[in-house]
């Protein structure tokens, strides 16, 4: 057992204190969610103190449970519909933009550069009131509601497939493409039997991206929602949270954690299935510190 | 780029228009001028009004506003910065683990994540149980009814993720042979830290201070769920009364126009500086 005073001095000791700061801060900012999910399994109506486990918020109690209440499963539903649906517009949109920027360069790709990064700073009420304004009063073809959720999530998180396809892209380089034509493709069987496999990965991860974004984001479609049929599980859970809440609303948000948590799982296996043997690189960190740095 | 240019510029002319434009006299909604010739301030003269005229019921708000968000930014950078660097310096093989975690807020709604503390913090929540049964408090202290405290320290846990991993990148790019040449030459951990990394980390400070607390200046939701009460409402909170009662839309547009013109420039500065910095690292 050494002195303190000596494991003071050693310069080359292990950073104990910083360490426990860190699990300290990991500890702080993951248990108050992970008891947000335990009680949305409690027996009874409180959300603190246990009365033994039961799935009774999520289906079995017939009135207040999310499968049968149907103002929350309306609200889960709507919530996966946005989800789905602006991935499947923003992302195929994103890839051919991406090529496109890729084929003839110019400011184009600096915009969406900017618009992300703004976007990464932009309190984003600024940008859900002028959606609003340009909704309610310019175009009006568009009713607010679904579809108007549907154009103001598509724009915002175009520039995540453009941005990631882009970079993979660059990587990729030309060879691929012109080998493919060169032995007799034509361009668009290069495109589809080459130039989109090598793609994949980068339409995958930025697929998980706009998928769980859709589902987290709030202020949008909160402003640009017509009635409680289009409001989803975030606005559900911001009008409820304080008046009148009960460990159903816990379910709700466990079920959309599950759901975004899902998506990137899913994403990350898919990822790595792609990439592997792709980089020298093999270390387990490398497919979360690409996620991390397009994050 | 025409989609851009419709869903992006278009939206801010159409707020110009509103914000400068006229009020239907019988329903009192804002009737948008196109016209820029014929656009009329009487909106911000009324805001203004509101926020440095003598009875401005709208001033405390701003004032709080920039407090709460220094004071929360603060924090994050305090608690936040400790933690980036042990995660890039000190994680060693379970580097992964730890990124795993710090990313994991990320994956869980905002709104879960409040949700969690409007749990925790009830009158019979968690905390309160466990310092009454301490005995630290005698009785149940209503954290939720707007309480300053509070309201800071939700915006910290809602913000702190983007603040970590700012700095964790900054710090990750930071050249570790600098480092040890620092040690071989004799400088001791702490010399080490104060003349070598600090200095290099900050373009990764400022960063995260931008990414932190530009967001909250727009941050309503935060204060809604843990407070509720006026007495800690911030400017987000006024754009969204504005919005959501009828007759206001052209103080909200004015509104936004205003906390549009005071975060402009750090937000171009963020912009500009990050785009700069990923061409360096591209060459």
């Amino acid at each position: 057992m050494r002195s303190p005073a000596r494991w003071l001095a050693d310069p080359w000791r292990r950073p104990r204190l910083l360490e426990s700061l860190v699990w300290a801060y990991l500890a702080w900012s993951i248990l108050p969610v992970a008891l947000a999910v335990w009680f949305s399994f409690n027996a009874g109506r409180s959300r603190s103190s246990w009365q033994g486990f039961s799935l009774r918020w999520y289906w079995q109690d017939p009135v207040l449970s999310v499968w049968h209440d149907p103002d929350l499963h309306r609200a889960l539903l709507h919530s996966l519909r946005l989800a789905v649906l602006t991935t499947l517009v923003a992302v195929p949109l994103g890839v051919a933009f991406a090529i496109g920027l890729d084929r003839w360069r110019g400011r184009i790709a600096g915009a969406f550069n900017f618009q992300m990064l703004l976007s990464f700073v932009m309190p984003e009420i600024i940008l859900a009131v002028a959606l609003l304004f340009l909704v309610t009063n310019l175009l009006k073809v568009v009713p607010l509601g679904a579809g108007a959720q549907l154009l103001g999530l598509v724009t915002f998180q175009l520039s995540y497939p453009v941005i990631i396809c882009r970079a993979r892209l660059l990587l990729i380089g030309r060879e691929y493409e012109e080998a493919a034509m060169d032995l007799g493709a034509s361009p668009v069987r290069a495109l589809r039997h080459v130039l989109l496999p090598l793609l994949a990965p980068a339409i995958f991860a930025s697929a998980v991206l706009v998928f769980a974004d859709v589902i987290d984001d709030f202020v949008l479609v909160r402003y640009l929602s017509s009635d409680a049929a289009t409001e989803p599980m975030s606005v559900k859970i911001y009008n409820t949270a304080r008046s009148s809440p009960t460990p159903a609303l816990n379910a709700l948000a466990s079920i959309m954690l599950a759901s975004s948590l899902l998506a990137v799982a899913l994403g990350m296996l898919v990822y790595r299935r792609f990439t592997r043997g792709e980089r020298a690189r093999s270390d387990r960190t490398s497919a979360v510190q690409d996620l991390a740095a397009q994050v | 780029m025409a989609w851009l240019l419709v869903l992006f510029l278009l939206p801010f002319y159409v707020v110009l228009s509103i914000a400068f434009g006229a009020v239907d006299p019988l329903f009192r909604t804002p009737v948008p001028v196109w016209n820029p010739v014929q656009w009329n301030p009487f909106q911000f003269e009324l805001l203004f009004e509101r926020i440095f005229g003598a009875g401005g019921f709208l001033g405390p708000a701003f004032l709080r506003t920039f407090a709460f968000v220094a004071a929360a930014s603060a924090i994050c950078l305090l608690v936040g910065y400790p933690v980036a660097y042990f995660v890039t310096r000190y994680a060693g093989r379970r580097k992964g683990l730890f990124l795993v975690l710090l990313l994991a807020p990320f994956w869980v709604s905002y709104m879960m994540r409040m949700l969690a503390w409007v749990n925790l913090l009830e009158s019979d929540g968690l905390v309160n149980r466990a310092l009454v049964g301490a005995g630290v408090l005698g009785e149940p202290f209503p954290w939720l009814a707007g309480q300053p405290l509070t309201v800071v320290l939700g915006l910290v846990y809602g913000y702190i993720p983007y603040m970590v991993l700012a700095l964790y990148a900054g710090l990750d790019r930071v050249d570790e042979r600098l480092l040890e040449a620092a040690r071989d030459l004799g400088a001791s951990r702490r010399r080490t830290f104060l003349l070598v990394t600090l200095p290099l980390s900050r373009p990764a400070i400022l960063a995260g201070l931008v990414v932190t607390a530009l967001p909250m200046f727009g941050d309503y939701f935060t204060n809604d769920l843990l407070s509720g009460s006026p007495r800690t409402s911030m400017v987000g909170n006024l754009v969204n009364d504005a919005v959501s009662s009828p007759g206001q839309g052209g103080q909200a547009a004015a509104l936004v126009l205003v906390l549009m013109a005071l975060l402009i420039v750090p937000m171009l500065a963020y912009v500009r500086a990050t785009a700069r910095a990923a061409r360096e690292a591209g060459r």
